[in-house]
């Protein structure tokens, strides 16, 4: 694992130091090539910004406002009908919104269920296999400025609860 | 996403008023601003570095080269993509970074890859089949090594934590798999021609 960690940790370094060499040998003067694509970074942002506040108060909001507690008790008798631990609520719901309160979640379930347990191997799976869709979704789009998404949004939804179902009955099967 | 956010503040609004949690609703919106405003400084950093190094490439001819190598496997996919077309590079790009786990690079790559298909777009305001795809594939995750979720497993104590790699992997190829089907059903049933 830390080889594989450390391979990891090397594709950055290496990947600048080809760029650069790389520009180097086909005459390019890079430092004016980096400047003028850097310069670009801020308009980029500024699109997103207002896409990614949007986003952001919707989810703080809601969580805030205890709906998200109330979701996530409504789908409990769910979980226990299908012999699922309710923890794996708590990591689904917030998967697809927020990366770092996912990472939180899944921490404190690690911790309360213990590192080896059903409810921590469903929830690494989800960690792992699903992405935070909407923050992609704000981000993507904000930065182009597409206004109108046909059916990408059910898309995505639909994909993400099938992902849901998927991690449960894997890790079920192979545990 | 008009219905989603009318929803998401109406029952928002609601629950925290049944709840008595005003308060902390209020507080939470505000904390909210601040926190979009940390993630776009980050991403201003991480944005403008790899746009930066990407324009190095472009002015080298890399990127010429480069969509030649990869152009037979995007091409399957993605079909509406001139050959010579920088997107191809973008793309590729930013599934590699993806695949790899170097999460802050795959989002300013995605970026890229966005604009690179909003030149072939027609009509500037209506997404197009290939950037649903490439959304698609970029939410239904893509990546190999799970290094954040086995860091905490084996910081926690795991007695094995790289026996979730497979279910991972397993997990995430088949969901993405889906999800591209998901998609083409989509299309084949409420999107006509396009």
């Amino acid at each position: 694992m830390n080889k594989l960690q450390y391979i990891s940790n090397l594709i950055i370094p290496l990947f600048l130091l080809f760029v650069v060499i790389y520009g180097f040998i086909k005459k390019v003067k890079v430092y004016d090539s980096f400047i003028a694509g850097a310069k670009e970074g801020p308009g980029v942002v500024i699109k997103i910004f207002p896409y990614l506040l949007a986003i952001f108060v919707g989810i703080k909001g809601f969580q805030a406002s205890g709906a998200f507690d109330f979701l996530k008790e409504a789908l409990a008798p769910l979980c226990y009908f299908l012999n699922i631990p309710i923890e794996v609520i708590s990591i689904s719901i917030i998967k697809p919104l927020s990366g770092g309160a996912s990472t939180a979640v899944f921490t404190d379930i690690v911790k309360t269920t213990g590192p080896d347990s059903i409810a921590t191997r469903i929830s690494a799976v989800i960690m792992g296999s699903a992405e935070t869709t909407f923050y992609v979704l704000a981000i993507y789009l904000g930065s182009v400025g597409i206004k109108k998404t046909k059916y990408l949004v059910p898309v995505c939804v639909i994909s993400d609860i099938i992902g849901i179902v998927l991690a449960v009955v894997i890790v079920k099967l192979l545990f | 996403m008009n219905i989603i956010f009318i929803l998401l503040i109406t029952i928002s609004v609601v629950f925290a008023i049944a709840n008595n949690r005003v308060e902390e609703f209020t507080t939470a919106v505000f904390d909210s601003t601040k926190l979009a405003v940390e993630i776009s400084l980050m991403l201003l950093a991480v944005i403008s570095l790899w746009l930066g190094l990407i324009k190095i490439l472009e002015d080298s001819g890399i990127i010429h080269n480069l969509s030649k190598i990869f152009r037979p496997v995007i091409k399957r996919l993605f079909k509406n993509i001139p050959d010579d077309h920088p997107a191809i590079t973008s793309i590729t790009l930013n599934f590699l970074a993806n695949l790899f786990g170097i999460g802050n690079a795959a989002t300013p790559l995605g970026i890229k890859a966005m604009q690179d298909l909003q030149t072939l777009n027609e009509d500037k305001e209506t997404i197009t089949f290939e950037m649903m795809l490439f959304i698609v594939i970029n939410t239904s995750s893509i990546q190999l090594v799970p290094f954040t979720v086995i860091g905490i497993l084996s910081g926690l104590g795991s007695k094995n934590p790289t026996a979730i790699v497979l279910p991972i992997i397993l997990a995430t190829v088949i969901s993405s798999v889906i999800a591209i089907t998901n998609l083409f059903v989509f299309r084949k049933f409420l999107g006509k021609g396009k």
